[in-house]
């Protein structure tokens, strides 16, 4: 949701003087603690799992990120050259309101401050690990990334294709519903069930030409107006075994157009469904980690509106980061080199042509290998180059792109 | 010990700065694309040729935009892609129109069938025993050159009552025009009608012409030039503005004529030759040349487009039934040969040739002719098969 110039200024005026007053006694979390923390955890803890600042007697913790970096991109050898990118602040503020009621905001700055969006902003209730409600601005739980995709935790630029541009990450709309974990032994056990607001019309009518979840975002009051008038559902379920990984599936959908105004119907309903699995590890003899997800979408469109929006999307993304050199280096104990890859794969329309039974394009698949420095846990820099090929809705010759990416995302 | 180590570290990340271009995939030869601007177009006629670009290429119709609510493709690049053929997933329909003259089913939608609708609209549906054809998109390229041919030199190439005897009749099309497009430079005109060049039958006058009519027929766009609605039919505002038709017009005015390839290759030279002795010449006329045009690039250049921009009798095979202005339904203006070679590039890798892309490689597209061409065809035919591949190398090198 875009909030106002003056709104800005009044949530940098909050944040300001929560820093004045905490600063004294400003602490950083216990990184042993968070360490244990952290195999307890679950992907869909992601949003409380950050490194924050609390004060003393202010029941308040405050934190963000920054992610800036250059970028040198070259189409079918056509460059616009370099260019420095400030891609985003992010600030997340967390109060306990009491001992079962939390709170929790994150408020992301792009393109300078000229887009301003509130990502998450909820009110957590806890009336058992198995069952704790949630409401307000909530990130719905689809995929690895959407509910993870602080920078400083990544060690590529770029946010995978498939998140961001089939999956609409970093998605978050208006509505309530509840979470819950639960452990035995090894195992970890754990749940998200929302209902929220759903997506609309410009998913099928947009100016990327093509069935794009994303474009729902550049609709206008998305957390006040439900533009279908039906709620969507979105839950997740996740299994983790401490020795193995965490394996989790996911799934978000509804109606997304206006098929009935002022009572009239005026369209048939059309619905979308939205299925992922996502996966994570740590391969233990190695320190190697593996994360990913795969997801399909279905959209309903009506047989007599045109191919080009398609009614089947896939993708898929998966990274692989190998430590190769950790050691103290200058006052950093435990910095960390990796060498990295990606693997991007999106098919946003799946299926052949009625026409000529040939296959339809409109795909992108790219990889990107990379190196990282962490010179703590909480702070990476990153080299990364990522070569693509992308094909367009008639599977004509590939366009080829390679892009140099080097910058750095921090916590602070 | 230690900063030194580091040092060195920083020093091996250098290489990567300076390898982006190294690294990068390089940009394909000229002559293997379509696009691009003609050569020497001033500064100001670059920018403006960017901005038509812009337009033709990357805006999307949405419904929020003005799309539809019937419509055929969402935008120009979904049917012209690269600047190339169409391709049959965005073909079209036109109906209504047996004979020379006016289209009969024009209050039940005529001329062209908008088969595609927004959300909560039905799109049209052919009526019943309508004449109609199917069509798929030109290649755009070079478009300019073609405008830019003097009316005269298109009646000198004419020969209506096959005068030389070759059996080669081709014939201008005189046609009525819109208003809202001006003469071009040394314009002719008869009985109220023009000389029209452009669309498969040769019914559109110019490019501003062809340009606001596949706006509004097309993607269901109105405009100061075409302001009724394809789908009430009533006078609207337009949806989208004088100045970007105007740049679109300008964009296809100075796109670059396609580049032959292997033009020194013996055995593209030698099917030049045939295609010469076997007439194909007759019509697919090699180079013509352009009279003034404010555009100083494209004015007084010989070019070569392998067309005669007139109707010919193509045969009853490509009679579909159909017919527009004042062509006969067995008619079709010759379509220029120069960037077939590409065209599978645009068509998603294969041909897919001829006014309703019927035909999956040169070959067939020759052996559909008939009518004028029967005697070239037949020609064809009796050519050894290595001569045949030439003359095919030698298209396909266009």
């Amino acid at each position: 949701m875009k909030i106002s110039t003056l709104n800005f200024l009044k949530t940098n005026l909050i944040i300001i003087a929560l820093f004045c007053f905490g600063l004294v006694n400003a602490q950083e979390e216990d990184p042993e603690k968070s360490k244990e923390k952290n195999e307890q955890e679950l992907n869909m803890d992601a949003v409380f799992s950050r490194p924050t600042l609390s004060f003393d007697k202010v029941p308040v913790t405050v934190g963000g990120y920054l992610e800036a970096n250059t970028m040198h991109r070259t189409e079918e050898g056509i460059t616009d050259g370099l260019s420095f990118q400030a891609r985003r602040l992010t600030i997340f503020m967390a109060a306990s309101i009491s001992e079962r009621i939390k709170f929790l905001t994150e408020i992301e700055f792009e393109d300078g401050g000229k887009e301003v969006a509130i990502e998450f902003a909820a009110l957590d209730v806890a009336f058992h690990p198995l069952f704790n409600f949630r409401g307000g601005i909530v990130m719905n739980p689809i995929g690895a990334f959407n509910e993870n995709h602080d920078g400083p935790k990544w060690e590529f630029v770029e946010r995978p294709d498939v998140a961001v541009n089939m999956l609409a990450a970093t998605l978050s709309n208006a509505g309530f519903g509840m979470y819950g974990k639960t452990y035995s032994g090894n195992w970890i056990f754990g749940y998200e069930a929302y209902l929220t607001n759903g997506f609309s019309s410009r998913i099928i009518s947009n100016e990327e030409d093509k069935t794009y979840l994303p474009a729902h975002k550049d609709g206008d009051n998305l957390f006040e107006d439900n533009f279908s008038g039906k709620a969507m559902f979105s839950g997740k379920l996740a299994i983790k075994n401490r020795k193995i990984g965490e394996i989790g599936i996911s799934y978000m959908g509804g109606t997304y157009n206006k098929f009935e105004d002022d009572g009239e119907e005026v369209e048939d309903q059309a619905k979308v469904d939205v299925f992922a699995i996502d996966w994570n590890t740590t391969i233990k003899a190695t320190g190697t980690y593996i994360v990913g997800e795969a997801a399909w979408i279905w959209a309903e469109t009506p047989d007599t509106y045109t191919q080009q929006y398609g009614n089947k999307q896939r993708g898929v993304f998966m990274d692989i980061v190998q430590p190769v050199y950790k050691n103290k280096i200058f006052e950093w104990e435990d910095a960390t080199f990796n060498v990295a890859a990606r693997f991007d794969y999106v098919d946003w329309n799946v299926g052949r042509f009625k026409e000529t039974n040939t296959k339809i394009g409109d795909q992108i698949l790219a990889v990107t290998p990379g190196i990282s420095f962490r010179p703590t846990p909480k702070t990476v820099f990153r080299i990364n180059y990522r070569y693509e090929w992308k094909t367009d809705i008639l599977n004509n010759p590939a366009e080829r792109a390679a892009t140099w990416y080097m910058g750095f995302s921090s916590y602070f | 010990m230690r900063m030194k180590s580091y040092l060195l570290g920083s020093l091996l990340l250098l290489p990567l700065f300076f390898s982006c271009e190294v690294l990068a995939p390089q940009e394909p030869e000229e002559y293997e694309l379509l696009d691009g601007p003609v050569e020497d177009l001033t500064m100001a006629e670059a920018k403006r040729f960017i901005k038509g670009d812009v337009a033709f290429n990357d805006q999307i119709f949405t419904v929020e935009t003005g799309l539809g609510p019937i419509f055929t493709g969402t935008s120009c690049v979904s049917c012209h892609a690269g600047d190339g053929k169409g391709h049959p997933f965005v073909k079209f329909t036109r109906f209504g129109q047996s004979f020379p003259g006016v289209n009969e089913y024009l209050k039940q939608g005529g001329p062209q069938l908008q088969n595609r609708a927004i959300p909560g609209y039905e799109p049209e549906t052919l009526p019943p025993g309508a004449a109609h054809t199917d069509l798929i998109a030109p290649i755009v390229t070079g478009l300019g050159f073609l405008d830019a041919v003097r009316d005269q030199d298109l009646i000198d190439m004419s020969d209506p009552d096959d005068l030389d005897g070759d059996g080669i009749s081709g014939r201008v099309h005189w046609n009525t025009r819109p208003d809202y497009v001006s003469d071009r430079p040394e314009t002719i005109s008869k009985d109220g009608k023009y000389i029209t060049r452009f669309g498969k039958k040769g019914k559109m006058y110019d490019l501003l012409h062809q340009t606001a009519d596949a706006y509004n027929q097309d993607i269901g766009i109105t405009s100061y030039f075409e302001p009724y609605d394809t789908y009430s039919g009533d006078k609207m505002p337009s949806e989208i503005d004088r100045q970007t038709i105007s740049d679109v017009v300008f964009y296809l005015k100075t796109l670059k004529a396609p580049i032959p390839r292997d033009q020194d290759d013996p055995d593209v030279m030698a099917g030049k030759a045939l295609f010469g002795d076997i007439q194909c010449a007759a019509c697919h006329k090699p180079t013509l040349s352009t009279g003034y045009s404010p555009i100083e690039a494209i004015s007084y250049k010989e070019f070569h487009p392998y067309t005669d921009l007139l109707l010919h009798d193509m045969g009853p095979e490509l009679d579909d039934g159909y017919t527009e202005g004042y062509a006969h339904s067995y008619e079709w203006k010759t379509p220029p040969l120069w960037g077939i070679g590409l065209a599978k590039d645009s068509q998603g890798g294969q041909y897919f040739l001829l006014h309703d892309g019927r035909a999956n490689s040169i070959e067939e597209a020759i052996l559909y002719h008939g009518g004028e061409a029967e005697n070239s065809k037949n020609l064809y035919r009796g050519l050894s098969q290595i001569e045949k591949d030439q003359v095919l190398k030698f298209i396909e090198s266009l």
